[in-house]
């Protein structure tokens, strides 16, 4: 599976940390940090995430 | 076949819903019906980026999951008419479409001024095409905006109206200060501040009684007796539910549809309501059912509602806890942000900063028996960041007692 964020919509308004933070985070500075190929279990909190970015801006790749 | 479920509304609530019930099991038929062109896209932009150009409409599509490529999609049309105890809705055609199951997810519309004058210059935004138009009237040269109600979608449109270089932007409100409801005093003179500075004026504690100009509108005639000069009204004065489908079902329709606690709809099994125009009784603290228009509710109560559809389906029970979201909004203004976590309207009468300063970033806690209710934030990412990390504290506080 692969994640993928469009970063020109990010906001960092760090909903998807909420719904999956062992994928997604917000570094030091403010800004979302993910990691881009994680495993098959993650799914579920990973489509959560998906659902509540305020900007749409998550894609999961099969 | 079995009937289909039928999900009366195709935006984000009726698309989410959609999606929870594939979720949950449901393999059946579903069909959506909604009223737009359009497949379901995201509002919020549509006061933000939308109107300041630089979000295409396009961007603004959900894409919604591969578990619901099989549903039917009417668009274009909508529901009039419901016999619930018959299991079957009345389309704009005359179409009878008979249901299993019904997702109330039929949203609102905004409110308008019904006071005299002319109707062309005045805005709502609710949909695309509302977004269109007004940013077609605000990109003209030396406009000037009059912005009828200072609450999310007034201040969000002025700031924008501001960015987009209008000549004047004035925001009209009957109440001392801009989203005064949701925020409380200290917070909103911080707005207030915010705005003025920024060059947008006010003129609060007074109403609209007409418009002035013959086709068009030239001006706004307020209840103080003034009058200001306007090439563009924008009414954002609240909105009312779309249920008068409903009507003639014994239902409590007074402000949305109220459900259960587990978001049924008139103690039927088989309808749910979903979304803004839900009157939702939330678990997590006093139980009075109430309609929350937050971004994050389509989604909640979508989760909710389709398991407890889904296993009524079933012959089951979805044998859920109580609906409890905890409710989050935010605001993007000019160069700042609100955000907010919890419930501060129940928290009003205590108030006290967190951590900032009102003139700078600010976190504000809003208290009930001296107990953290809700936090709002307002500034940069710093604040946001913030009121973020008392969300887990919002979350595991037990149910306030009625």
């Amino acid at each position: 599976m692969k994640v993928v964020v469009d970063m020109n919509k990010c906001q960092d308004h760090g909903q998807c940390v909420f719904a999956a933070p062992d994928v997604f985070r917000l570094d030091d500075s403010g800004h979302l940090a993910y990691v881009a190929d994680p495993g098959e279990e993650l799914r579920d909190e990973i489509e959560e995430a998906a659902d509540v970015c305020p900007l749409q801006a998550i894609r999961i790749e099969d | 076949m079995s009937a289909p479920v039928v999900v009366a509304g195709a935006s984000m609530a009726g698309l989410r819903a959609a999606e929870q019930l594939r979720a949950t099991g449901w393999t059946g038929p579903i069909t959506l019906v909604g009223d737009e062109p359009h497949m379901p896209y995201n509002r919020p932009p549509l006061s933000k980026g939308v109107l300041a150009g630089h979000t295409p409409f396009e961007s603004l599509a959900f894409r919604p999951r591969a578990a619901v490529t099989d549903v039917r999609w009417r668009l274009g049309t909508r529901v009039v008419a419901a016999d619930l105890d018959r299991r079957i809705v009345e389309l704009d055609n005359g179409e009878a479409l008979p249901y299993g199951g019904l997702v109330v997810a039929t949203g609102m519309r905004p409110r308008r001024l019904r006071c005299p004058g002319p109707a062309i210059g005045r805005h709502t935004v609710r949909t695309l095409a509302d977004a269109q138009g007004l940013r077609e009237a605000l990109t003209r040269p030396g406009v000037r905006v009059v912005v009828v109600g200072a609450g999310f979608i007034g201040c969000e449109v002025a700031a924008t109206a501001v960015t987009l270089g209008a000549a004047e932007v004035t925001v009209v409100d009957p109440l001392p200060l801009p989203m005064v409801g949701p925020l409380g005093e200290l917070l909103a003179t911080a707005l207030l501040e915010r705005h003025q500075r920024r060059g947008i004026r006010f003129a609060l504690g007074t109403g609209v009684t007409g418009f002035h100009g013959s086709d068009h509108v030239t001006g706004v005639a307020l209840s103080d007796g003034t009058a200001l000069a306007a090439d563009v009204v924008v009414e954002s004065v609240g909105s009312l539910a779309n249920t008068e489908w409903l009507d003639g079902n014994g239902l409590d329709l007074t402000d949305g549809v109220v459900t259960d606690d587990q978001l049924r709809v008139g103690g039927r099994p088989d309808v749910v309501a979903v979304g803004d125009v839900a009157r939702f009784p939330n678990a997590r603290y006093d139980g009075v059912p109430r309609r929350v228009e937050h971004w994050s509710i389509p989604t909640d109560t979508a989760k909710h509602a389709a398991r407890v559809l889904a296993a009524h389906l079933r012959g089951a029970e979805a044998g859920l806890p109580p609906f409890a979201p905890l409710p989050t909004f935010w605001s993007d203004q000019h160069d700042f942000r609100l955000q907010s976590f919890g419930a501060p309207t129940l928290g009003k009468q205590d108030v006290r900063v967190l951590d900032g300063d009102p003139d700078g970033d600010v976190l504000v806690g809003y208290h009930t028996d001296g107990r953290l209710v809700g936090v709002v934030a307002l500034g940069g990412p710093a604040a946001t960041a913030a009121a973020a990390r008392y969300r887990a504290e919002l979350l595991q506080q037990p149910a306030l007692t009625a």
